[in-house]
């Protein structure tokens, strides 16, 4: 078992060993599972879960949450479709609408630290907020979105790969180079590690959490940037319950939900391996309500085994 | 005591929490090169009184004076603009990162923002090695490490950026006896380079032995200040309990 321990204390290859057993399980059930057709669907439907888990992944290792992204996502939607529905340039649309989503998260950021409301309840009440605006400016209707560019990045390829995994490669390089490379990602590090600390040696906490929460939404409008060009449209009850996607994608991952410890990369696989079960339990033809009982109980073995790795260290 | 401008003055601090009187005209004057403990029972003020020095803590009342000027210091930032650093009994350490991220936190060496994580841990080697303070990796998380390791790691921090003025509150409190004595023979390193020092603790006999003056107070207020060896270690336990000072010939000499 000496190889096993020495697993558990290397977190990103045993999570890429577990998305790898997945794949070859399902390979091995359902001939489909490896096509082409099948992987570029994959990666399209782990695109926009797969980037809210970046900005997810920042929040809680600086020993946070943000409930609203899914509902941030829709009123940045909603935000972009009204306005290119009002004859606006779709690519200034686009640019007030990643404005809209971090603007939102700016005021998750503001609440939590000025108001001093915990990121659960702060993040709470601006899930319904939020949702309740995009329904507001929407007065319920769905927005088509014809314009060309949404068209492009929904549905073309480069290289034989989908628009939209570009989209997710950029925001974890990005992200992880932030996070791994820079003076903001050690400090979101010390503040998951011990606020109490971070704010004794001079770290500007609640400064650096407003910057955390506002990344955060606009990481949910880049999301929203995608979704546009997948939907074609803008439906203001888009998304819903995403949030916990991401959540649970940064969980399976192994990112301690205490905040401090844990790599970025790992929100990509943990999307990754939520998507494999959603996607291989449709090929093999299993109900979609066992699939949500699966995931469940994938989230729950997550934490139970980052428990196990933590008391091997 | 070698100048006669000290190191640091602190007059006429006031501080309230409420309706609560933490510190009533407080004062404390530290000099180059000495050892000053401050004592006094719980909730005497003495922890808050060093707080303000540190940042963590602004008065209501009251002047700083650093080397003859005045200082403002809102924030730990100010505090150690000035040369002033801080070593907590908590052991003000992020467990989940490892002693060079610990060493330079919150003023990380940088490079547009980019960190450089080489130069961090050449320094922070230096640092650690110059006051002899053994760790068994710099690669591993401070958690893993015993409380005297840590609490080094502390005071190696504390020491690097050209620190003039170090406070010291309870730092053996958590520690074992052999760690204690690790932690005490740094200080009396520190002290010969030159460091003014304010030590708060509760242990007399560490006081006395450390000390060159004392300050004790009581209930926010000052009750004595004078050479340490002026009183014996019951005079001294004497005075922290009744808040009322004890006069001696060599008080009053």
């Amino acid at each position: 078992m000496i190889k096993f321990e020495w697993l558990k204390t290397q977190p990103l290859l045993w999570i890429i060993l577990v998305a790898a057993l997945m794949m070859l399980v399902l390979s091995f059930a359902s001939p489909y599972f490896m096509t082409l057709g099948n992987m570029t669907n994959l990666t399209k439907q782990v695109s926009i879960v797969a980037i809210l888990a970046a900005g997810q992944a920042i929040v809680i290792i600086s020993g946070g949450i943000d409930l609203s992204v899914g509902s941030v996502l829709a009123l940045s939607a909603v935000t972009i479709g009204w306005l290119i529905e009002q004859g606006i340039d779709p690519k200034i649309a686009t640019v007030a609408g990643l404005a809209m989503g971090t603007f939102m998260g700016w005021i998750n950021g503001m609440v939590i630290t000025r108001g001093k409301i915990p990121p659960f309840i702060a993040t709470l009440g601006m899930l319904g907020i939020a949702r309740g605006m995009a329904l507001v400016i929407t007065k319920g209707v769905s927005y088509q979105v014809l314009e060309p560019m949404f068209l492009y990045i929904g549905n073309s390829k480069v290289l034989g790969l989908p628009i939209p995994l570009y989209f997710v490669v950029v925001v974890f390089g990005v992200v992880m180079v932030m996070m791994h490379m820079t003076v903001f990602g050690r400090h979101v590090y010390a503040i998951g590690g011990d606020e109490r600390v971070a704010r004794l040696e001079g770290i500007p906490v609640d400064r650096q959490k407003v910057k955390i929460y506002a990344l955060s939404g606009f990481l949910a409008a880049v999301a929203a940037v995608v979704m546009v060009g997948r939907l074609a449209a803008t439906p203001p009850s888009v998304a819903q319950g995403t949030e916990l996607q991401a959540i649970a994608a940064v969980i399976i991952g192994g990112i301690s939900f205490v905040g401090g410890r844990g790599l970025v990369i790992t929100a990509l696989v943990g999307a990754f391996i939520m998507a494999m079960i959603t996607n291989g339990l449709n090929i093999l033809g299993i109900s979609s309500f066992y699939q949500q009982v699966l995931i469940g109980i994938v989230i729950i073995v997550a934490v139970w085994l980052d428990n196990l790795k933590s008391s091997a260290q | 005591m070698a100048t006669t401008t000290p190191l640091v003055e602190m007059h006429h601090i006031s501080k309230h929490f409420g309706g609560i009187q933490a510190l009533s005209d407080a004062h404390l004057d530290l000099y180059l090169g000495e050892v000053l403990g401050v004592l006094g029972h719980n909730g005497a003020g003495k922890s808050t009184l060093i707080k303000i020095l540190a940042g963590a803590e602004t008065a209501n009342e009251g002047s700083i004076f650093i080397d003859g000027h005045e200082a403002h210091i809102s924030d730990p930032n100010d505090a150690r603009r000035h040369g002033i650093e801080t070593i907590y009994q908590e052991l003000a350490l992020c467990g989940n990162l490892h002693a060079p991220a610990n060493v330079f936190m919150g003023r990380e060496l940088h490079k547009w923002g980019f960190l450089r994580k080489r130069a961090m841990k050449d320094e922070a080697d230096k640092a650690l090695s110059r006051l002899n303070i053994r760790i068994p990796s710099l690669d591993a998380e401070v958690q893993s490490m015993s409380g005297g390791q840590r609490q080094c790691i502390s005071i190696g921090r504390a020491v690097h950026f050209d620190t003039k003025i170090l406070i010291m509150d309870e730092p053996t409190a958590a520690l074992g006896m052999e760690e204690s004595k690790k932690v005490m023979d740094l200080i009396v390193e520190l002290k010969r380079q030159g460091l003014g020092i304010i030590w708060i603790s509760h242990d007399i006999h560490e006081v006395y032995n450390f000390t060159d003056r004392i300050t004790i107070l009581n209930g926010g207020r000052n009750v004595i200040t004078a050479p340490t060896r002026d009183f014996t270690q019951d005079q001294i336990v004497s005075m922290i309990i009744s808040g009322r000072p004890i006069k001696t010939v060599a008080a009053e000499g």
